[in-house]
């Protein structure tokens, strides 16, 4: 831990600036650390704090133990193959932190990033600092994403967000409406179902994949096959390479998959995606089947390509399968469900993004509010870790970070050199 | 990925489209369009509707000829039968769109189509529009879409057409999901 501390007077000032402690954070202050680049790391709450506050009791990480690695850190227990929980995930960052004595000033909030001269200005809740080089270490995953429709709903359902739940408990009786197919929204929709309320799971658009392939941890096949490593220039739509949503994953000891089939099996109504609110009823989109048609013609052509890469690899191939059925859905799916009667609360797992609120730099972003980048470089002097595929596919992963971080801190260290040597620092006011 | 000659020939020009997508996204005004139509009643429930105009790229835009159509009952309702019905305008729109769609999502993936055949269905329990039972829907219960399809393709490759088309067509889209509809009156 740092025992630098800013002023309330002047700001204090540092070649780099740090906002966020978590695995992005702490791999680029590895990384500044190595190359003796003089830097913070600005925390809002403890090490890795999105773990330790603002994930689900039950949740895992959709990655095996043996993938969660960082710069000169990786998992070092004895259940490779497991997954660990958010509380291990927070364990983890912080012994990282701990062992090159990251500088990290914890509790502290950053309120403001304007540019300054030679740099930009950084207003937190303990002082001002000034920096040359800013990363924006914070994640993708800041604000929950509630699509317009909540606002239409009666004010007599309970509503949450994926952010806020934490457990079955929390939510009064009757029947839950889980919005939202990806990971979270399947990993929500068993255990509420389990708990005795009655889910209906809306589904829009999805990515399946088994948890297994040929004995495989899926995870292990998207790294050996290359898929992990693709780069954003690669993709023909970057964008919809970007905001495809996390795949249909749980992480438990049996190495379950859990997928819609599970979920119908155990109970759980399967509708379309909730696109309006009438008559106090939820109205729900007649395309669940071609969604599950598209989302099953996809997790094929994947499993296809794990199959030709093992042949022209040579990889012995395990005679256990990892196919898919196809998706189930009943005939015909519901198109409405009754709030009040039929739905009492609604869970929002409809996806996150990143909190750059306090940028103070409207030129960043576009007209939707999403920050600018080129492949994670924001401005000169500023990069952006750990959004989905910034540059690789993994880029949003835990052991995603050591790659983009050593090519981003190269455009750090360079941009360093050069207005260091002129003396002169790029601004965007400037600029 | 190994880069393959574009050989297939669909007669749909997916550079201009693709260049219409480049440019919009620049410029999304111009992606606001309104779509048209004009309809006069000729008696009893025969009516003829007409569509010459639409809005788009910023400016109105002309049909290269007026296209009219007309819209009736069948005998069996005690109509004329001078046109299809509304309902069965809506198979139309629905297939006229899909297969649109399935020739756009081909020639980008290079599949030359050599056939397209849709077969369209719509259930309907009359008796809603007939006021019998409040609880029968007055549109259709369901829509049965069928495509036969022969393409150099295999069959999940002509699955995945399809399925493409269906994701991004304006008619499955307005049959899915609601649609705020807003009709006002005057007196001639």
């Amino acid at each position: 831990m740092t025992t630098r501390r800013a002023s309330w007077r002047t700001a204090a000032c540092v070649d780099a600036l740090v906002v966020g402690g978590g695995h992005n954070g702490l791999a680029m202050s590895h990384a500044l650390s190595q190359r003796s680049i003089d830097h913070v790391v600005i925390e809002r709450g403890d090490v890795g704090q999105a773990w330790r506050s603002e994930r689900w009791d039950s949740m895992r990480l959709l990655t095996p133990n043996w993938m969660s690695r960082l710069p000169e850190h990786a998992y070092d227990g004895d259940d490779p193959d497991g997954y660990m929980s958010a509380a291990e995930v927070a364990g983890f960052l912080s012994a990282y932190a701990t062992k090159f004595a990251a500088p990290v000033l914890n509790h502290t909030s950053v309120l403001r990033v304007e540019p300054a001269r030679g740099g930009y200005h950084v207003v937190t809740d303990r002082g001002d600092w000034h920096c040359r080089a800013l990363v924006l270490a914070g994640g993708a995953f800041n604000t929950p994403v509630v699509p317009r429709v909540a606002a239409a709903l009666p004010a007599t359902v309970t509503q949450l967000t994926a952010r806020d739940y934490r457990h079955p408990g929390q939510l009064g009786n009757g029947g839950v409406l889980v919005v939202g197919a990806s990971a979270t929204g399947l990993q929500l929709a068993q255990e509420i179902h389990a708990s005795g309320r009655p889910v209906t799971l809306a589904v829009g658009e999805h990515v399946r994949m088994p948890r297994t392939f040929r004995g495989r941890d899926v995870q292990w096949w998207m790294q050996a096959t290359g898929l992990l490593d693709q780069r954003i220039e690669e993709m023909d739509d970057p964008g919809r390479a970007r905001r495809l949503p996390s795949p249909q994953l749980v992480g438990t000891p049996e190495r379950v998959t859990l997928d819609l089939n599970a979920l119908r099996q155990l109970g759980v109504t399967l509708v379309g995606r909730l696109v309006g609110v009438r008559d106090g009823k939820a109205q729900f989109s007649g395309s669940l089947r071609n969604v599950c048609a598209l989302a099953d013609l996809k997790v094929n052509r994947l499993l296809d390509a794990f199959d030709d890469w093992a042949r022209s690899h040579g990889v012995a191939a395990d005679g256990r399968d990892g196919r898919l059925a196809a998706t189930l859905v009943d005939q015909p799916p519901r198109l409405g469900a009754a709030f009040g009667s039929d739905i009492r609360t609604v869970v929002w797992a409809t996806g996150f993004r990143p909190d750059h609120s306090w940028l103070d730099l409207p030129a960043l972003f576009d007209r939707h509010g999403n920050l600018l980048h080129d492949r994670g470089v924001v401005a000169p002097g500023m990069v952006v870790l750990g959004l989905p595929f910034l540059r690789r596919r993994k880029s949003s992963f835990i052991h995603g970070a050591e790659d983009d971080v050593r090519d981003l801190v190269a455009h750090l260290a360079d941009h360093l050199d050069r207005t260091a040597r002129t003396g002169v620092g790029l601004s965007l006011a400037a600029a | 990925m190994t880069q393959v000659q574009k050989s297939a020939d669909n007669g749909v020009n997916v550079d201009a489209l693709l260049g219409a997508r480049a440019a919009l996204t620049q410029a999304p005004e111009a992606a606001r369009f309104k779509w048209r139509a004009t309809s006069e009643w000729l008696g009893g429930t025969h009516s003829r509707a007409a569509v010459a105009s639409f809005h788009g790229l910023g400016s109105e835009q002309k049909h290269r000829q007026t296209f009219q159509f007309d819209v009736d009952h069948p005998e069996i309702f005690a109509s004329e039968d001078n046109g299809a019905t509304p309902v069965e305008v809506i198979l139309v729109g629905l297939a006229g769109c899909l297969s649109a769609g399935i020739a756009a999502v081909a020639q980008n993936r290079n599949i030359q189509l050599r056939s397209v055949k849709a077969t369209l269905e719509g259930g309907m329990d009359i008796q809603g529009i007939l006021g019998i039972d409040e609880n029968v829907r007055n549109g259709f219960d369901g829509i049965q879409v069928h495509y036969e399809i022969d393409a150099d393709a295999t069959a999940e490759q002509i699955a995945a057409l399809v399925a493409q088309s269906q994701k991004r067509s304006a008619v499955f889209d307005i049959i899915t999901n609601p649609t705020d509809v807003h009709v006002t009156v005057s007196k001639a």
